[in-house]
């Protein structure tokens, strides 16, 4: 079974997060970058148990300068085989969908593994441009996975139940929470992974459809104002007239 | 590791889980990261990941009941928190030093108790029984500390020898193929649950030999010390030897005097010097988070200028500490480091430690005191850090003999 879980780099869920170039672009002066959990914690940990299952391998692909090599490294220590970063600059998701579908053609992978969203643009797009581009099956959110020969068994949450669907290998499939646990690498697997393999290959042709305009920040939270019990005309005005939602 | 039926009992009472987020998070004020490697980095993160999943949410509740959490052994294992320095083919980690000091810290961070159940396992009981051990001493038994099916522990102090185990009484006779061992040791980390010992013990000449006692030779026992106000989530006890046939097998070949086990201690004070900055920088997350969210006549307290002093004190401290270490750090790696110079950063990060941990308790007010906060447990503990493995004051009188070459011990 060959299984590739393709890993972006985010930023730490606690960074203080601030733009730059007129609001154009991400500031990320003094902020600390972590794989997104979703990849790491359900995307890869599960493609690593099916792999200690079944046998096969378990390829990293991330899309990144060398700057990325930190976030594959954990990957490999946490217990992937080798690794491929496209060397770029991650653009947008359709970019980052034609670098992934370039590398999945040539490798002829049975899974396609990437986490439901990355925790910084949350656009979940990626995924579903990727089986698309490589016209493959598409299972998003998933929850629970389990292959038996070529046929996957896959659960995903829905609005008060639960779907289970059959596919075939090989297809494209987002991870989500409760697809596994996360696994945290030990001081055996950090120093083997220096000696894991990490391939760097040149990106190919890809139009960029989109273009940041500019970011803003959320406004921020104002005070709470306490209203006297006893005083609800002036409740009414203030959601009427300041809050403007009655 | 072994069990006893006074520790069986330990391990079957109830460890309650805690709920609430650990939000600890590390402080770097010098950029002392940019000196360090994406191994250690990646090394810290994964200890204060498991630290977080695995010691924060039950250490308050063992250092309050006084329970081991002896099922976390086998995590520091698995992780591999046991001899990261040593060789991989010895059950070691292949790390350098600075990952094991990083490693110390991260522990130390979560509780002294848990940092010292490795310490003892990887500098005390793996490092002697590499450094001294003969090749069949060390394949029979580095393997399976690494991977801890084996809890070691290391016999010095005696009940009457601490800062002078020159003086220590426990001796060992030649009987045969074996060395009839007697004596008595005192304060040992891990002993009750320990399946070896690392003792040392005068031969007939006078000279300090380093042997290796297995649970279940006969006249062995290894009785808890109970009653403890400090590293109360950790197990200590001490060794008793009455007449214990040890056989010849199990001696260390050729090491002979006090600089075996002050080597072992060197390399364990090294891992402290790091260790208990982590405590520091514990206290000083907690009490910078708790001043910026406590309010007092209407503003946080970090705005109030002795907060502020006492919160800048302690990562002036913190950051001079890191720094330290850290260049100590260099130095073993190059083979360099002098044991005096690991007493100086042992004693200023354990200084630096306690004095932020009051003063963590004072921003703390009240709630500093209780046990929803870890700053009373990491005072407490660092008290014994303080005086374990060289008093305070004992490793002055190591820099002042260094500075000076007067012995101020005799």
């Amino acid at each position: 079974m060959k299984l590739l879980v393709c890993v972006s780099k985010t930023p730490e869920t606690t960074a203080k997060i601030a733009f730059t170039n007129n609001d154009s672009e991400f500031d990320t002066s003094g902020v600390q970058f972590i794989m997104n959990p979703y990849d790491e914690w359900y995307a890869l940990v599960r493609a690593l148990e099916l792999k200690e299952q079944l046998g096969g391998s378990v390829t990293i692909l991330n899309v990144g300068p060398a700057s990325n090599d930190a976030v594959i490294r954990k990957g490999l220590a946490i217990g992937a085989d080798d690794a491929i970063r496209v060397n770029a600059e991650p653009k947008s998701s359709l970019y980052v969908a034609k670098q992934i579908a370039a590398v999945a053609k040539e490798g002829g992978y049975d899974v396609i593994f990437l986490g439901k969203e990355s925790i910084d643009y949350n656009g979940s797009e990626v995924s579903a441009m990727t089986a698309e581009l490589l016209d493959m099956p598409f299972i998003s959110y998933a929850t629970k996975m389990d292959i038996d020969g070529s046929t996957a068994t896959i659960e995903r949450e829905i609005e008060g139940g639960t779907e289970v669907l059959e596919v075939d290998t090989p297809f494209v499939l987002s991870a989500a929470k409760g697809m596994a646990e996360q696994r945290i690498p030990n001081m055996r697997g950090i120093m083997m992974a220096k000696r894991k393999p990490l391939k760097v290959v040149e990106a190919v042709e890809a139009n960029d459809l989109t273009t940041v305009a500019t970011y803003t920040m959320p406004p921020s939270k104002t005070e709470v104002k306490m209203i006297d019990p006893e005083n609800m005309d002036e409740l009414v005005r203030l959601l009427h007239e300041e809050s403007k939602v009655i | 590791m072994y069990v006893d039926s006074d520790v069986k009992g330990i391990m079957n009472g109830t460890i309650h889980r805690r709920a609430r987020e650990d939000r600890y998070q590390g402080h770097d004020y010098y950029n002392i990261d940019d000196l360090l490697t994406d191994d250690h980095l990646m090394a810290r993160d994964a200890v204060r990941a498991w630290v977080k999943q695995e010691v924060t949410p039950i250490i308050e509740d063992c250092s309050e009941q006084a329970k081991c959490p002896t099922h976390l052994y086998k995590g520091l294992a698995e992780i591999g928190a046991f001899g990261p320095s040593l060789p991989v083919e010895y059950g070691g980690g292949g790390m350098d030093e600075i990952a094991y000091g990083i490693i110390m810290q991260e522990l130390e961070r979560g509780d002294s108790g848990i940092r010292s159940m490795a310490s003892v396992q990887g500098s005390l009981v793996m490092y002697p029984i590499y450094k001294f051990g003969s090749e069949e001493q060390r394949k029979r038994f580095l393997p399976k500390l690494g991977s801890g099916e084996y809890i070691g522990c290391f016999g010095l102090t005696e009940p009457d020898h601490g800062s002078d185990p020159s003086s220590m009484i426990t001796n060992i006779k030649e009987d045969g193929d074996h060395y009839i061992l007697n004596g008595a040791k005192m304060w040992i980390t891990n002993s009750p649950v320990a399946d070896i010992a690392v003792v040392w013990a005068k031969d007939e000449e006078g000279k300090i030999r380093g042997l290796i006692v297995e649970r279940g030779m006969e006249g062995f026992s290894t009785p808890e010390i109970h009653g403890k106000l400090s590293l109360r989530a950790s197990i200590t006890g001490e060794l008793v030897f009455e007449d214990v046939r040890v056989p010849k097998a199990n001696v260390f070949p050729d090491i002979r005097g006090l600089r075996g086990p002050l080597s072992c201690l060197s390399k364990a004070r090294y891992g402290i010097a790091w260790g208990t900055i982590g405590a520091a920088l514990d206290c000083y997350d907690s009490a910078l988070r708790y001043s910026m969210e406590r309010e007092q006549f209407g503003k946080p307290i970090a705005q109030f200028q002795l907060t502020q002093k006492k919160l800048a004190e302690m990562i002036t401290e913190i950051t001079k500490a890191q720094l330290l270490v850290w260049r100590l750090g260099t130095l073993a790696n190059k083979g360099k480091a002098t044991p005096a110079q690991i007493s100086m950063a042992k004693r200023n990060s354990c200084e630096i430690a306690l004095k932020i941990a009051r003063e963590a308790r004072q921003i703390h007010g009240g709630m500093g005191i209780t046990n929803e906060y870890p700053i009373m447990r990491h005072m407490m503990n660092l008290e014994t850090v303080l005086t374990y493995e060289g008093t305070h004051d004992i490793h002055l009188l190591i820099t002042g003999m260094d500075v000076t070459g007067l012995n101020g011990f005799k």
